[in-house]
């Protein structure tokens, strides 16, 4: 009980400005641990972006592709099928599974195509894991323009081969990269050192809220806007606000985009699903807060799955989305303050989700959000039959059903798969 | 033996009016003994100084050459401890000055302070960090101060003349300037934005400049010389330890120092 209180006076000490952290540091995490050679461009971004934040032919802008492009605001959909399953607590979707091309990572994209246009550059460059970013900026540099080229590693090419087939008919080149460990990680390492050679024509759209400040800041407010709609539809819907939130975490951008508005709501518990892959007691895991310790990857301090001599080790998930060692640093501070609670969901407990989720109520999720619908259910259980579980439904699972139908052993022999 | 500092070489050689060649190895590449002998193998060549890299997992600033070369040193088994057997076996053995360049987190988790005074016990002179800045390194420069070790920080065309100045007046050493905006390999030609950069660099205050990133070739290094303090070559002699091993090096960084 005595712990129980000294950490609400946390909380309410932290009240009045949990949402107004503007980095470069949150807590001890966060920075800008760069190349010389990247400041300037990095500088020049942040400059950008404060200017644009302020500037209302901008956010009108943005404001009106949101409504009339990817189809905002995104509903919200209740699941009493889905969550009978769990104990009869509420289950409340954001359905950024129904935005355009697919899942949340269009927010983000937007915002920062249009500020590739104001800083008068013709080419923008990407990391991808599951391809949802990839496709997004894609996406976005067809509609603005814009020259786009996809940095992708092997092995996510491979397991999400549809994507990039969507990214090149949309007008990208995607780079399969075949250094490191062929994942998310080493996308982003090769899209930093394209980024290094060509950084007077070409603006790097960082994919998730992570990498060097203002990336972490631009891209939560980028995606806040998750949260902000979520909020008062909830309210609408049920006439209170939800006693949890829940998402998946990998870079976090999902989960900081629907937890942002909900910060300073001491009442409402915020819960983030890292991909434990196999189980976070084997090594093949991407729990960066729960496994991990602090250390410096891609330009932020932040927790880090590394080994004694500050080596990256490779992180394990299904999920090609989450299956990344590090994990944005407001997440880091965020789980240091106890703000927010991160635990893992292996594979087969996100699996199952997305099947259940299939089953009982005809939406196919993403196996990213598939953890946070996996995290649901025990959260419902834990909650009872008064409680209400928001879910940050972050991507719609279109792309993961030839994973899906091995996983589950849904082909017909001999039939060709996808 | 007591390390001189890589500023202190410079001078001697800038007082008899010549430029420095600076050659970059990674430590324990192909393995730890023969990364050791081609280190003292540049510096019986004409190097005069040395750059050993640590090898990283995720080595941002770095051409397929050298991503190569560092990625097959922690598959045989890389460890942080062999950085320092190498920087004191290289010492004993030959009086140059040993930089060791290294991505920054392996730092921070060995302990910035640990990883000084390790290094300055095996007789190393400093750090060169090209994922850092200054405005980034309070902890570095307060443990450089503390143990005197050199501290090289990068430069870039592309830096504001107020960021020069910074890293001008922060630096220990010399400053690394990126002579081009890319990565660490082989160009045929070096950028026009080099000569530029060091001559900001001068007007910013820094004492001694050497400009790296594709230099490959004795007229480079040369050429380089001409308006810097020294020229850093650094793909060329992986590639040249890759294929044709030590005697091979060798005889690459004799051609090199040809150049001076």
């Amino acid at each position: 009980m005595a712990e129980h209180e000294s950490q609400q006076r946390e909380t309410q000490q932290h009240e009045t400005h949990l949402r107004d952290q503007r980095g470069p540091y949150f807590g001890e995490y966060g920075g800008r641990y760069m190349p010389e050679a990247l400041i300037a461009a990095v500088d020049e971004i942040a400059a950008a972006y404060e200017e644009a934040k302020n500037d209302p032919v901008f956010q009108n802008e943005l404001a009106t592709l949101h409504r009339e492009y990817t189809g905002r605001p995104s509903i919200i959909t209740e699941v009493p099928r889905f969550a009978a399953h769990a104990g009869g607590a509420r289950i409340i979707l954001k359905r950024e599974d129904l935005n355009h091309t697919g899942s949340h990572k269009i927010n983000n994209v937007l915002g920062q195509a249009l500020l590739t246009k104001r800083l008068g550059k013709t080419r923008v460059i990407a990391e991808t894991g599951a391809g949802q970013h990839g496709v997004a900026t894609a996406t976005a540099a067809a509609l603005f323009g814009l020259e786009c080229t996809i940095y992708m590693g092997e092995v996510d090419t491979q397991r999400q081969a549809l994507n990039v087939a969507r990214m090149r008919l949309l007008g990208a080149e995607v780079v399969s990269v075949k250094t490191g460990s062929r994942t998310l990680k080493d996308a982003i390492n090769e899209a930093y050192r394209e980024w290094v050679t060509t950084v007077e024509t070409t603006n790097y759209v960082f994919g998730t809220a992570a990498g060097p400040h203002p990336f972490p800041v631009m891209v939560r407010d980028f995606q806040k806007i998750i949260g902000e709609e979520a909020r008062q539809q909830v309210l609408d819907r049920t006439g209170r606000l939800p006693d949890a939130v829940a998402a998946c975490v990998g870079g976090g951008s999902n989960a900081i985009g629907i937890f942002h508005a909900f910060l300073d709501d001491a009442g409402v518990k915020l819960y983030g699903f890292e991909a434990a892959g196999d189980g976070v007691d084997t090594p093949r895991h991407a729990a960066a807060i729960g496994k991990g310790r602090p250390g410096i990857l891609h330009g932020a301090r932040s927790y880090l799955l590394q080994d004694e001599d500050g080596q990256t080790q490779e992180s394990h998930s299904i999920s090609a989305g989450l299956d990344y060692p590090g994990v944005g640093p407001e997440h880091s501070w965020l789980a240091d303050i106890h703000r927010a609670e991160y635990r893992p969901i292996t594979d087969t407990q996100a699996m199952d989700a997305l099947r259940l989720l299939s089953r009982t109520e005809g939406i196919i999720p993403a196996i990213e959000s598939a953890h946070a619908l996996a995290g649901a259910l025990d959260l419902a259980r834990e909650l009872g039959p008064e409680g209400i579980v928001l879910v940050n439904l972050s991507g719609r699972g279109d792309k993961d059903v030839a994973t899906a139908g091995r996983w589950f052993d849904l082909f017909d022999e001999g039939a060709v798969q996808a | 033996m007591k390390a001189r500092s890589v500023g202190e070489v410079l001078d001697e050689r800038i007082a008899r009016g010549e430029g420095s060649l600076v050659g970059y190895l990674p430590a324990g590449f192909p393995d730890l003994q023969t990364g050791i002998d081609a280190a003292v193998a540049l510096a019986e060549n004409g190097v005069d100084a040395i750059e050993l890299g640590v090898p990283y997992s995720d080595p941002v600033m770095d051409g397929l050459v050298i991503q190569q070369a560092t990625q097959k040193a922690l598959a045989n088994g890389f460890r942080l401890r062999d950085l320092f057997t190498a920087v004191e076996a290289v010492r004993s053995r030959v009086d140059v000055p040993v930089l060791v360049m290294t991505y920054w987190n392996p730092v921070v988790q060995f302990g910035v302070d640990r990883f000084a005074d390790a290094l300055a016990d095996a007789g190393g002179c400093g750090l060169i960090t090209p994922d850092i800045t200054p405005d980034s390194a309070a902890d570095w420069i307060a443990t450089s101060d503390r143990t005197g070790l050199d501290r090289v920080f990068l430069a870039a065309p592309t830096s504001t003349d107020e960021r020069l100045r910074e890293i001008a007046q922060a630096t220990r050493g010399f400053v690394y300037a990126v002579s081009t905006m890319g990565i660490t390999g082989l160009r045929q030609d070096l950028d026009a934005a080099a000569r530029g950069l060091v001559s900001r660099l001068r007007d910013a205050g820094a004492e001694r400049t050497c400009v790296g990133i594709g230099v490959s070739n004795a007229d480079q290094v040369s050429q380089v010389l001409e308006y810097a303090d020294g020229a850093i070559v650094g793909t060329a002699l992986v590639k040249s330890l890759a294929d044709d091993g030590v005697a091979g090096l060798a005889r690459t960084a004799r051609a090199l120092a040809d150049g001076k």
